[in-house]
C-alpha cells in the first residue's frame, strides 16, 4: 500500500496541470473549480428531490383541491369513484375528481402496521441470536443470506406469494361456507391482508435485522463483560446493555423499513389482491382473508390510465401521500440514528 | 502457585437462569433458526422450480406471443433490457454518488448544506420507486426533453431506456454515496497530510490518493445499488413501456434502442405470474432463477471487496 501511495505522490501529472493552469491565468485556481462543481453537483441532488416533492405534489392538486380534507375521508366505493373519473376523461366530459381514498390508506396502515410488528418483534431476536448467542457456522451462513434476502428483488417475492401462498390461504384455510357468506360482496381467492402481511414481514424483516445487528455490534464489547463480570447471566446483560444501548439502530431501523413498506407497489399489486375494500376487524377470523389495495399498487394497476386527464391528479395526490410519509419516515431515521454516531465508531449504513 | 493451579469454576450453564431468561434465550434460538429454514425453503424452493423450467436456449430467445408456455419464447429481450437499464443507471449514478461522497466527506463546508445533502440523500433512499416512475413521467413527457423518447402526434411518450435508466439512477445513487463515504471515512488524516505535505492540492489528493484507495468500497456499494436497480420494476412498469420485446424508435442502432420502449426481467416476471397479463407461471419461475443467480453474483462482489476496503492497513 506504501509503495503504491508514494508513487502516486510523486506522479508530476497535476503539477504540470497546475502550471498550465497558471499560465493560462484563469482567475480561481484548479483546486477551486473543482470544489466549485462538487457542490454544483451536490446542489443538484438536492434539487432533484426538491423537484420530485414540488412536480409531484403540483401534478396532483386538482384532486386534492377539489376534494378537500375529505380525500382522505372514506364514502363511496373507491373503485367506482375510479371508474366514474376514468369514463368522464375518455369521453372528454368536465372532468370527475370525486375521490375518498380512506379504503387505500386503510390498506396500506393494515399491511404496513402489521408487518412492522411483526418484522420488529422477529428481527430483535434473530439480531440478538446473529450477534451473540448463534454458534460460529450458522452466524457465518445466517449473515450474507441475510444479506441476499434483502436484495430479492420484490417482484419475486410477490411470485413465490401468488404461486404458494395465496393458493394455500384460498384452498386450506378459507372454509367454502366462509366464501358463500362474502359472494355478493367480495371474492376470497387467498389474496388477502394476510399473504400480504406474511409476505412483507419476510420482505422488510432483512433490513431491520442488517440494521440492527451492525448497531448492536457497534455497542463495545466492554460494557457488556462488565456486565457479565458482575454476575449477571448472558441473556440478561446482552438485553440490558447492547440491546439498550442500540436503541438508536433499532428505532432507524424500524422506520426505514417502515417507509420500504409504506412505497411497496410490485408485491402488494400481486398479493393483496386488487378491490379497493376495506377490511373490518369486527369481521373476525374473517378480517385475515379479506382482499384489499393500498396505495402504492394503485398507481401501479392504474398506470394505463395516465395519459386520462381525469385520473393522473388523483394518482399523482396518492403519489404525494406516499412520498411525504416516506420522507417523514427516512428523515427520522436518520435522525434517531445521529447520536449512535457520536458516540461509537458505527457506520450507519442504509440497508 | 496455588492460583494458577486452581481449577476454573465453572460457569453456571442456562438452566440455572430465570424462566424470564431462558424464555428469551428460547425465542432467539427458536426464531433464528426458524429464519434459517424460511430462508432455505425459499431458495431450495426457486432453485428447483428453477432448474425445472429453465432450458439454455431460453436465453437466446425473444419472447413471442403464444397460448401456450412452449410456444412464448425465451427472455433474450428482458435479460438484455435488464443489463440496458443497469448500464444507464449505474453510469450516472457511480460518477454522480462519487462526487456527493467526496464533497460531503472531504469538504462539507458550508456545514447547512453538508446536512441537507446528507438528509436528502437519506430520503432519496427511502422515496418510493412508484413515485419516481411518476415524477419521471412529468418530467419526460416534456417537450424539451422529447429527444429521449418516442412522439406521437406532437405528444412525447416519455417511455424509453434514456427515461427508466435515469430514474433508476436516482435509486442507485444513495448505495453508491454511503458506501464511497464510509471508504473514505476510514482513511486516516495523515495519509491526506502526507500528499499535502508533498506539496500537493486538495482536488490532486482526493485523485491521486483517496479515490484509488477507496475503489473496494466504490465497487462494493456500486454492486448493492445495481442489485437494487436490476429488482425494481415499477419504474420499469411505467416508463420502459412494457411492451414484449424491445422496440427501436428511430433509425440509429443503438440510440433506436435507447430511446425505444421495452421491458426487463423484473416486468417479465410480473406480467407472466398467474396476476400478470400473460399468465406463463413456468417462464416467471426460469426468469426469476436468473434473477437471482445475478443478485447472487452482485452479493458475492459485494462480499469480496468489503472484504478488501476492510483489509486496508494505514499504518
Amino acid at each position: 500500500m506504501h509503495s503504491q501511495v508514494s508513487e502516486r505522490l510523486l506522479s508530476e501529472a497535476d503539477d504540470l496541470e497546475l502550471a498550465a493552469d497558471d499560465a493560462a491565468g484563469s482567475r480561481l485556481s484548479r483546486d477551486q473549480r473543482a470544489e466549485l462543481w462538487l457542490v454544483a453537483l451536490v446542489v443538484g441532488v438536492v434539487l432533484i428531490l426538491v423537484a420530485i416533492a414540488v412536480f409531484v405534489t403540483a401534478s396532483g392538486w386538482p384532486s386534492f383541491a377539489h376534494n378537500g380534507l375529505r380525500w382522505f375521508g372514506s364514502g363511496g366505493n373507491v373503485d367506482n369513484q375510479i371508474q366514474a373519473m376514468i369514463k368522464s376523461g375518455q369521453y372528454g366530459q368536465h372532468p370527475v375528481y370525486t375521490f375518498r381514498a380512506w379504503p387505500l390508506i386503510w390498506s396500506t396502515i393494515l399491511t404496513t402496521a402489521g408487518a412492522v410488528v411483526i418484522s420488529l418483534f422477529i428481527s430483535v431476536f434473530i439480531s440478538i441470536f446473529l450477534v451473540e448467542f448463534a454458534p460460529q457456522p450458522i452466524a457465518r451462513v445466517l449473515e450474507p443470506v441475510v444479506r441476499v434476502l434483502a436484495s430479492v428483488p420484490s417482484v419475486i417475492y410477490g411470485l413465490v406469494g401468488v404461486v404458494v401462498l395465496i393458493p394455500l390461504i384460498g384452498n386450506h384455510l378459507i372454509t367454502a361456507s366462509e366464501k358463500q357468506a362474502v359472494t355478493p360482496v367480495l371474492q376470497l381467492n387467498g389474496a388477502s391482508l394476510l399473504a400480504a402481511v406474511v409476505i412483507l414481514s419476510l420482505m422488510i424483516s432483512p433490513i431491520m435485522i442488517s440494521i440492527f445487528s451492525e448497531g448492536m455490534r457497534a455497542v463495545p464489547r466492554s460494557w457488556f463483560e462488565a456486565s457479565l463480570s458482575l454476575g449477571v447471566n448472558r441473556w440478561r446483560s446482552f438485553w440490558n446493555v447492547a440491546v439498550r444501548s442500540a436503541r438508536p439502530a433499532l428505532i432507524a431501523g424500524t422506520v426505514l423499513a417502515t417507509a420500504r413498506a409504506v412505497g411497496e407497489s410490485v408485491m402488494l399489486a400481486m398479493v393483496s389482491g386488487t378491490v379497493g375494500f376495506s377490511p373490518n376487524p369486527f369481521d373476525g377470523l374473517l378480517f385475515f382473508f379479506e382482499p384489499s389495495r393500498g396505495l402504492a399498487p394503485t398507481i401501479l394497476l392504474n398506470n394505463d390510465e395516465l395519459s386520462n386527464n381525469a385520473v393522473a391528479p388523483m394518482l399523482f395526490a396518492i403519489a404525494t401521500v406516499l412520498l411525504f410519509s416516506s420522507l417523514m419516515f427516512s428523515l427520522s431515521g436518520w435522525a434517531a440514528r445521529q447520536p449512535m454516531k457520536r458516540y461509537f465508531n458505527y457506520g450507519g449504513a442504509s440497508a | 502457585m496455588s492460583i494458577t493451579s486452581a481449577t476454573p469454576t465453572r460457569r453456571p450453564t442456562a438452566s440455572a437462569w430465570r424462566l424470564r431468561d431462558r424464555l428469551g434465550l428460547a425465542l432467539a434460538w427458536f426464531l433464528g433458526l426458524l429464519f434459517c429454514a424460511i430462508c432455505a425453503a425459499l431458495i431450495i424452493y426457486l432453485t428447483i422450480q428453477g432448474i425445472n423450467y429453465l432450458h439454455p436456449a431460453m436465453l437466446f430467445e425473444n419472447p413471442k406471443i403464444g397460448y401456450n408456455q412452449s410456444e412464448s419464447g425465451g427472455f433474450l429481450a428482458p435479460l438484455v433490457g435488464s443489463l440496458i437499464c443497469a448500464a444507464i443507471a449505474m453510469l450516472v449514478a457511480i460518477p454522480a454518488g462519487i462526487g456527493v461522497a467526496v464533497w460531503l466527506s472531504e469538504y462539507a463546508r458550508p456545514r447547512a448544506l453538508a446536512r441537507l445533502a446528507e438528509s436528502t440523500v437519506e430520503m432519496l433512499a427511502g422515496t418510493p420507486t412508484v413515485v419516481l416512475a411518476l415524477f419521471g413521467l412529468v418530467v419526460f413527457r416534456s417537450q424539451v426533453l422529447a429527444f429521449l423518447s418516442q412522439s406521437a402526434g406532437g405528444v412525447v411518450l416519455g417511455k424509453s431506456f434514456f427515461s427508466a435508466g435515469l430514474m433508476l439512477s436516482l435509486l442507485g445513487l444513495p448505495f453508491v454515496v454511503t458506501s464511497t463515504r464510509e471508504g473514505l471515512t476510514a482513511i486516516p488524516n495523515h495519509v491526506r497530510e502526507a500528499s499535502y505535505a508533498l506539496g500537493k492540492t486538495k482536488i490532486a489528493t482526493i485523485r491521486r490518493v483517496l479515490l484509488p484507495a477507496v475503489r473496494p468500497s466504490v465497487i462494493a456499494g456500486s454492486s448493492i445499488g445495481t442489485g437494487h436497480v436490476i429488482g425494481d420494476t415499477a419504474i420499469i412498469v411505467m416508463l420502459l413501456g412494457n411492451t414484449y420485446t424491445l422496440q427501436g424508435a428511430g433509425g440509429l442502432p443503438l440510440l433506436s434502442t435507447l430511446r425505444g420502449t421495452g421491458l426487463t426481467l423484473t416486468s417479465y416476471v410480473y406480467d407472466n405470474a398467474p396476476t400478470g397479463a400473460l399468465n406463463h407461471p413456468q417462464q416467471a419461475y426460469a426468469a426469476a432463477a436468473i434473477m437471482i443467480l445475478l443478485v447472487l453474483v452482485l452479493n458475492l462482489v459485494v462480499d469480496v471487496f468489503a472484504r478488501k476496503a476492510r483489509a486496508q492497513r494505514w499504518n
